[in-house]
């Protein structure tokens, strides 16, 4: 896991104000700072402003929030359900937690302005179980302001694919937090049986801001590209943590700060445990703009950012997220119970340096034959890790397969 | 859909959909229909292609009906 730690706030962002290491952002300075929450007159057109901004979900698959507002909005009929995804299942990801736990106000006014203009009359905080800093700020600023509907808070398991938006709704509906095999999405049928809004507590607190500002204000604040401002966490740095950037930065620019040099970076891994790997030349000079990461193969995802030292060994982190995300599976889906596990367990030896060249020839053939036969789509992202893993390791693999030896060997791990 | 379309492909009528929670790898659905489904190492279908040309049709129909779990379906595509 990794730790909140303060660093220099953006003067415009939802952590302006209060220093981060200062903990929660009360109600008294939120309003101060940000004005009190826009009436329904000025929210009006809140919908075409989100979609004008530009603002991509920031769970991980980067929908965008205004579309998705929309399509909520067009079936409610008053009684959809706002659920705010805070269950942050991701390891390597800290950046919800952060905005939970230091900008709840943040967060319930995008959860109270979304369940106004898409027309719901309920709304779940959904927080996972082992944040509890976060669930205690959310309480807390829940007591500090009048509420016009129902706000329920739900602990969200402590799995990885708790977060995943079926699983939600499952949860929330049945007590079982797996995947369901969409469709129907929880947009069409969610909560019980309403159409539901499923989106990310980051994504919320923007479009808190964007109500109050305005689109064109979210476009400009970015460094480069129209993506406006975002979460990241950063790993494998002498610094890690979630930080607050404009969108577009390079990410040489947003690591170097946190004590990450070039030089001494081998690889990136962009995007968490269901992102890729990136030689450090390709991910130095990368703009962190969604529209420029996927022209270059590459997803934005939940914002992580984790780098990985020239005296470190590739494999060893790869095999270590595979064993995890088998673990992790939700054992309902046949290719993922089996392929991935096969697959985890041959990285593990391939990395441990006890595997064969048969078991590397074994999980490139199964690597491509996971995507899209799952549920939900954890297999997908497995596949996706190990599939940039051997572009940017492949003479590793090579070298762990056939004579045994790492040419790291000795050096023990340092990221997360 | 006019017959043009259906003539050069354009528009698929069917395709292939599998439950994969409630599949559990009986395979009989890639013996019925090789041309379309495989199956992996451990007996778990590989659509290699959704879309369900108008001659293979019945025997798609069929596959669906030896699905012991029900866990396959053809679904007619959104205009087709």
């Amino acid at each position: 896991m990794t730790a909140v730690t303060p660093s220099r706030s953006l003067s415009n962002g939802l952590f302006a104000g209060r220093p981060m290491a200062a903990g929660p952002e009360l109600i008294g300075e939120h309003t101060a700072r940000l004005g009190p929450l826009p009436g329904p007159e000025a929210t009006r057109d809140l919908i075409p402003a989100l979609e004008l901004s530009g603002l991509l979900g920031r769970g991980g698959a980067g929908f965008p929030v205004g579309r998705k507002w929309r399509s909520i909005a067009e079936r409610s009929d008053g009684r959809a359900v706002v659920l705010a995804n805070g269950a942050e299942g991701e390891p390597l990801s800290a950046k919800d937690r952060a905005v939970m736990t230091l900008r709840p106000h943040a967060v319930l006014d995008g959860v109270l302005l979304a369940a106004r203009v898409v027309g719901a009359d309920e709304a779940i905080l959904y927080i996972g179980a082992e944040h509890r800093a976060a669930r205690r700020s959310l309480a807390t600023a829940l007591a500090e302001r009048p509420l016009p509907l129902t706000v329920r808070i739900v602990d969200a398991p402590d799995r990885y694919v708790a977060g995943e938006e079926s699983a939600a709704v499952h949860f929330v509906n049945d007590g079982d937090a797996r995947p369901t095999n969409v469709p129907p999405r929880p947009y069409e049928r969610g909560v019980g049986g309403r159409p539901t809004l499923v989106q990310n507590v980051e994504s919320l607190a923007y479009a808190g801001l964007i109500a109050r500002r305005g689109s064109d204000w979210f476009r400009a604040a970015s460094q480069a590209g129209p993506a406006g401002l975002g979460m990241v966490t950063l790993a494998g740095v002498a610094h890690p943590g979630a930080r607050e950037i404009e969108m577009g930065a390079p990410l040489g620019e947003i690591v170097g700060p946190s004590g990450a040099r070039q030089e001494t970076t081998q690889a990136v891994l962009i995007g968490g445990y269901f992102g890729r790997w990136a030689t450090a030349a390709e991910a130095w000079d990368l703009a962190l703009d969604p529209a420029a990461m996927r022209r270059a193969g590459l997803a934005f995802g939940c914002g992580v950012v984790s780098v990985l030292g020239t005296d470190e060994c590739g494999l060893e982190m790869t095999g270590r997220i595979l064993g995890y995300l088998a673990e992790q599976s939700a054992a309902q889906c046949g290719p993922c119970v089996f392929g991935l596990r096969a697959i985890a367990d041959a990285a593990g030896r391939l990395a441990g340096r006890s595997g064969t060249p048969d078991d590397l020839a074994r999980i490139e053939r199964w690597g491509g034959q996971l995507a899209g036969r799952g549920a939900c789509r954890h297999p997908d992202g497995a596949a996706g890790l190990l599939q940039s893993s051997f572009k940017i390791f492949g003479e590793e693999w090579q070298r762990h397969a056939r004579s045994r030896t790492c040419s790291f060997a000795g050096q023990p791990a340092r990221a997360a | 859909m006019t017959t043009t379309a259906r003539a050069i492909g354009a528009r698929p009528v069917a395709e292939l959909r599998i439950d994969r929670t409630a599949c559990d790898g009986y395979g009989l659905c890639a013996e019925l229909l090789p041309e379309l489904i495989e199956l992996d190492d451990w007996g778990y279908p590989i659509v290699r292609d959704a879309a369900v040309p108008d001659e293979l049709l019945g025997l798609a129909r069929r596959a669906v009906e030896a699905c012991p779990v029900l866990a396959l379906r053809v679904r007619s595509r959104a205009g087709g």
